[in-house]
């Protein structure tokens, strides 16, 4: 942290006037089908395309108004990638993705101006994604100018509002990025954010730079931020307690695809998938006293490369319980039980009634 | 100031440079700072702490709290290769086995470093050269502590890197590190660092760098490990899980000083510290479905340049205004000794009473977490 | 890495090619173009009609673009004959061009001068390695200290002397005043004591410019590097401080200072123009010189071919050793 970094200021709560934001009658805000985004592996003179990486491979989920959808993996799982598809920064290379109803799959830059009003994206690194010579006002009021905005009562005090929804002080206004410790600047990458009042914020990575204590704070501010302003959330992480705490529905990603989509308390009390699981379990608890009781399950080596992803299920050279099938057939991810979906051969935590759901 | 109180009784507190310690690694009042442009950094002011054969200790910090800087300093790596500006001034005492570090001769504290105590880093890629094999990164550190040659070297670190769970050991210790993947680089490491059998084995974040199941893998080796070589071992992590799942003793740094140490479980489920208890405060369950809100520290870190006077915490201390007994805010708290405590081994520089504390985290903080 | 040997040649070649492409373009295609008599060019200064009218058709500038730079391009292969205006003059393989001027074949001049520019290149180089690297790594070790602070200000100095200034300062001291050395050139086969005193102060002279931007980038370089978490990890094994530059330090400093090094050793083949013209060295810097003030269209072309073959061919022994040096080139 900077030496000479403004002292957090807490800001009391104030009056806020957006509105909450409804979307249309139950319908999801974001729908994604068969999302797929391959990354070319191109060699030699003649940049030939030898292979892929296979980043996102298939993958569907929704995100209703409201809720806050975790989407949690191992590096390499493909999860920043989806964000980056969702948030259209980067182009499909298959499937369909709706924003409020509307194919935005492939709209060009001109097509997604309108969009980038409502969906925006907060990234993990609070160094780098600040420009060092621009000052937090103008950092914060890159957005109005983007798409030609003069906010009522004019830019400055829109942005010194923000600055105060997001417990920085609007004193602070001309300042530069590097006077402000690295949860201050998350703070700054969150009120430009949400700058234009996006309905959806897609928070890649938002707090595992920080120091515990300061990811507490931030957590907290996405928290009421999400009450006061009725935003929508897919929070990206890697990190299953604060996914946990932060997430209404979560996606566990593996290799590109999603292998479990359910409910936060669903998920975390009675997980499907096996990787779900041992995932789970490798989670270090902070509880000395039950390290002997528990049952940890340990996986065996690396995940494999998106390269050359191994075939059936993605898991099988790791899970404990791969058969025949599991190298064979890949399984589709289909709702064993209401709201919980797994992509398995032989799901864990099965209730009996649903054991006919069990793909052959 | 240098009294800070060690082991013993309260009110008896052992005086830096007393006598020969019984600890196998004993530190007194360790002081490293760092002449800077913008004044003199404080990275670790007054450290002590001890640690024995067989135990695990695990230092728990923010970034910018000594953690590290203070294991480098163990390891004398301070002093070794700097030159004018940035010199690292440092003083206090490290007694290692009974032979005092910081006052002997530095070829000799290079001769104990890498034999006698090793060292395992964050990030194994940036911690590996990149042009020598791992084979040869690995001998490299067996044959400049044994006179062997370069054949029984080699057999050395396949049966290291077999030990650590490499597979096809033979073919791989002629592989680079780039061709590692993350955790088998972490593993390597821990090869390298135990060619030697090293006494006391100090892991930086070992950690840090790795996906969770990977994470986990490397946190049962080192289990594993310590109770086959019967080291000492010194964990310095962020992540109160990792120090939970290994340590025996938890030592707090915040602003380059202890705040509390003591046994794992009092650390956990007495806390005798504001600090501690922002820490337990912050930090997400994943062993509890929790949807109330986190309680996190207010404000930042200190800067280490102009640490406050008196406690380091007092700024973003919720207990700041609690009436202390003629004490005042610049007054530095001692670390003292929580009585009733296991084997007197449970400390927190804290001005408020103990009384007090207790109060505080029985009835305010520990049925919020 | 034989495949890797494989495709770097043959990218080596295809660059070769397109540098002859360029640079025929540059002294046959856009004279043409820009309606200058690329024949009048080629004779030199003044000509009479006959003369030009002969050399338009040695050269085949009837000929479409393509039909010539063929001929050019086998003509260094096989050799040509060029014939015109009742004569017809031999040019051997590797035939350059002819300097209709001089009315001799381009290649003998290069190669005549090709030896005194190696040798400059290559003596200055030895030198300002030596000096360089080593005035860098004590730098950065003791950084901060006199030692530092006096060896960058005169790397400082050196980088901003323009060599006709040290090359002159020099000259005057050494040559003309004590008369230590003289200035003459002399091939090493016939006398290698008297090569090398010709040689000793443009080599010194050249290497001290060098000498002090190696120092400059060896420094930031090593101090760069002893950053790094791998040399912290060989101080955490026990290695003695010797050994921890020694090796581990060194052999990542090589790769940036070679990188540019590949590149000043191929830019100083294409002529050390202002050294030699300093020092009246009989060297391919001069040649160009002397080709650009008789307007000898022929001889530049060669001087500038020649010079381009350097840089690439130095770009690839660069490319070849790094690979030797960084495993994570040689198998990926």
């Amino acid at each position: 942290m900077p030496d000479n970094a403004v002292p957090d200021e807490t800001v009391p709560d104030q009056d806020v006037t957006i509105p909450r934001q409804q979307g249309p009658g139950g319908e999801p805000l974001l729908k994604v089908e068969g999302l797929v985004k391959h990354f070319p592996i191109t060699k030699g003179v003649l940049r030939r395309q030898v292979g892929a990486v296979q980043a996102v491979d298939g993958i569907s989920f929704d995100v209703r108004p409201g809720e806050t959808l975790g989407v949690v993996g191992e590096s390499g799982c493909g999860k920043s990638t989806m964000g980056r598809l969702i948030t259209r920064l980067l182009e499909p290379t298959g499937g369909r993705i709706e924003f409020e109803g509307k194919d935005i799959t492939h709209l060009g830059v001109a097509g997604m101006r309108p969009m980038r009003r409502d969906v925006q994206m907060i990234f993990q690194d609070p160094y780098s994604s600040l420009n060092p010579r621009h000052t937090v006002g103008s950092i914060v009021s890159a957005p109005f100018k983007l798409q030609g905005i003069t906010p009522e009562g004019g830019i400055k005090k829109e942005v010194q509002r923000l600055l105060g929804l997001v417990g920085l002080n609007p004193e602070h206004y001309n300042r530069y990025p590097h006077e402000f410790s690295g949860g201050q600047r998350q703070r700054i990458g969150i009120a430009r954010a949400l700058a234009l009042k996006p309905k959806l914020v897609v928070a890649d990575e938002p707090v595992s730079a920080l120091d515990v204590s300061i990811q507490a704070q931030v957590v907290n501010l996405l928290d009421d931020l999400q009450d006061e302003l009725g935003l929508t959330y897919v929070i990206i992480a890697h990190d299953l307690s604060v996914i946990r705490h932060v997430s209404d529905r979560i996606a566990v990603m593996y290799l590109g695809k999603i292998v479990e989509l359910a409910d936060r308390k669903a998920l975390y009390e009675t997980p499907m998938h096996p990787y779900t699981k041992a995932l789970m379990s490798a989670v270090p608890v902070p509880d000395p006293k039950r390290r002997a009781k528990r049952e940890r399950i340990l996986l065996k080596g690396d995940v494999p490369s998106p390269i050359s992803p191994p075939s059936g299920c993605r898991f099988h050279t790791r899970c404990w319980k791969a058969t025949d099938v599991c190298k064979q057939q890949e399984p589709p991810l289909i709702p064993l039980v209401t709201g919980h979906q797994v992509a398995c051969h032989h799901p864990e935590n099965i209730p009996e009634k649903a054991v006919t759901n069990v793909p052959a | 100031m240098t009294d800070l109180s060690k082991s013993g009784a309260v009110g008896e507190p052992v005086r830096a440079g007393a006598a020969t310690p019984s600890a196998f690694l004993d530190v007194r009042d360790l002081r490293i700072h760092f002449p800077t442009d913008d004044g003199l950094v404080k990275s670790v002011d007054g450290l002590s702490f001890q640690l024995e054969k067989g135990r695990t200790l695990g230092i728990v910090g923010e970034s910018g709290s000594g953690k590290s800087v203070t294991s480098l300093g163990i390891m004398g790596l301070h002093t070794v290769g700097q030159y004018g500006r940035g010199k690292a001034r440092i003083s206090g005492e490290i007694w290692l086995d009974g032979k005092e570090l910081m006052s002997a001769d530095p070829d000799e504290v290079r001769r104990l470093r890498g034999r006698e105590m090793a060292m395992i880093f964050q990030d194994p890629l940036s911690a590996m050269h990149p042009y020598f094999t791992i084979g040869a990164q690995i001998t490299e550190a067996y044959r400049v502590h044994h006179d062997v040659d370069k054949k029984a070297a080699r057999k050395r670190a396949i049966e290291l890197l077999d030990r650590v769970g490499i597979p096809q050991p033979d073919r791989r210790v002629d592989d680079y590190p780039h061709q590692f993947s993350g955790g088998m680089r972490q593993r390597a490491m821990i090869a390298m660092a135990l060619v030697n059998n090293p006494e006391l084995l100090i892991a930086d974040e070992p950690t840090t760098a790795l996906d969770v199941t990977v994470q986990a893998q490397i946190l049962d080796l080192i289990r594993d490990l310590q109770k086959e070589f019967g080291s000492a071992v010194i964990i310095i992590t962020h992540d109160l899980g990792v120090v939970a799942e290994l340590a025996d003793d938890i030592l707090v740094m915040y602003g380059g000083r202890c705040v509390e140490r003591g046994p794992a479980e009092k650390v956990f489920y007495e806390p005798q510290h504001p600090y501690t208890w922002g820490l337990l405060g912050s930090m997400p369950r994943i062993d509890r479905d929790q949807t109330e809100r986190l309680i996190p520290v207010k404000g930042s870190p200190p800067s280490l340049i102009n640490v406050p006077s008196g406690c380091a915490f007092n700024p973003r201390c919720p207990y700041a205004d609690v009436p202390k007994d003629g004490v005042t805010r610049t007054e530095r708290p001692e670390l003292r000794l929580v009585t009733g405590g296991e084997g007197g081994r449970h400390h927190s520089a804290c001005h408020m009473s103990q009384e007090e504390r207790t109060r505080i985290w029985t009835e305010e903080i520990a049925p919020k977490l | 890495m034989f495949a890797y040997i494989v495709r770097r040649l043959i990218a080596v070649i295809v660059m070769l090619l397109v540098v002859t492409l360029v640079t025929f373009g540059i002294f046959f295609a856009i004279p043409k173009l820009t309606g200058a008599d690329p024949a009048a060019l080629y004779v030199g200064k003044q000509a009479d009609p006959a003369t030009i009218e002969g050399i338009r058709q040695k050269l085949g500038l009837g000929e479409p673009i393509l039909v010539q730079f063929w001929d050019f391009v086998t003509g260094i292969f096989a050799g040509r004959d060029y014939t015109g205006g009742g004569t017809t003059v031999r040019c051997d393989a590797p035939c350059f061009g002819y300097s209709f001027r001089n009315e001799q074949p381009i290649w003998p001049v290069l190669q005549d001068r090709l030896p005194v520019t190696l040798s400059l290149a290559a003596g200055a180089c030895v030198l300002w390695l030596l000096g360089g690297v080593t005035t860098g790594i004590v730098s950065a070790l003791k950084r901060g200290s006199v030692w530092d602070r006096a060896a960058m200000t005169i790397a400082l100095s050196g980088v901003s002397l323009p060599i006709y200034f040290t090359g002159l300062l020099s000259l005057a001291i050494f040559s003309y005043g004590l008369g230590w050395v003289n200035g003459e050139y002399v091939e090493f086969a016939v006398d290698p004591a008297a090569w090398f005193g010709g040689l000793i102060l443009p080599w010194v002279t050249l290497a001290f410019l060098y000498a002090a931007m190696y120092a400059r980038l060896t420094r930031a370089t090593m101090l760069e590097i002893l950053g790094e978490d791998y040399i912290r990890t060989a101080r955490a094994k026990g290695l003695r401080e010797p050994v921890v530059i020694g090796k581990h330090a060194m052999r990542s400093t090589m790769t940036p200072i070679l990188t540019i090094l590949g590149m000043d050793l191929g830019a100083l083949v294409g002529g050390a123009i202002l050294t030699e013209t300093t020092f009246n060295l009989p060297g391919l810097g001069q040649a160009a010189v002397k080709a650009i003030s008789d307007r000898d269209l022929p001889l530049i072309l060669g001087v500038t071919l020649i010079a381009a073959a350097a840089v690439v061919v130095a770009n690839l022994v660069v490319d070849l050793l790094y690979a030797v040096i960084d495993p994570r080139v040689r198998l990926s």
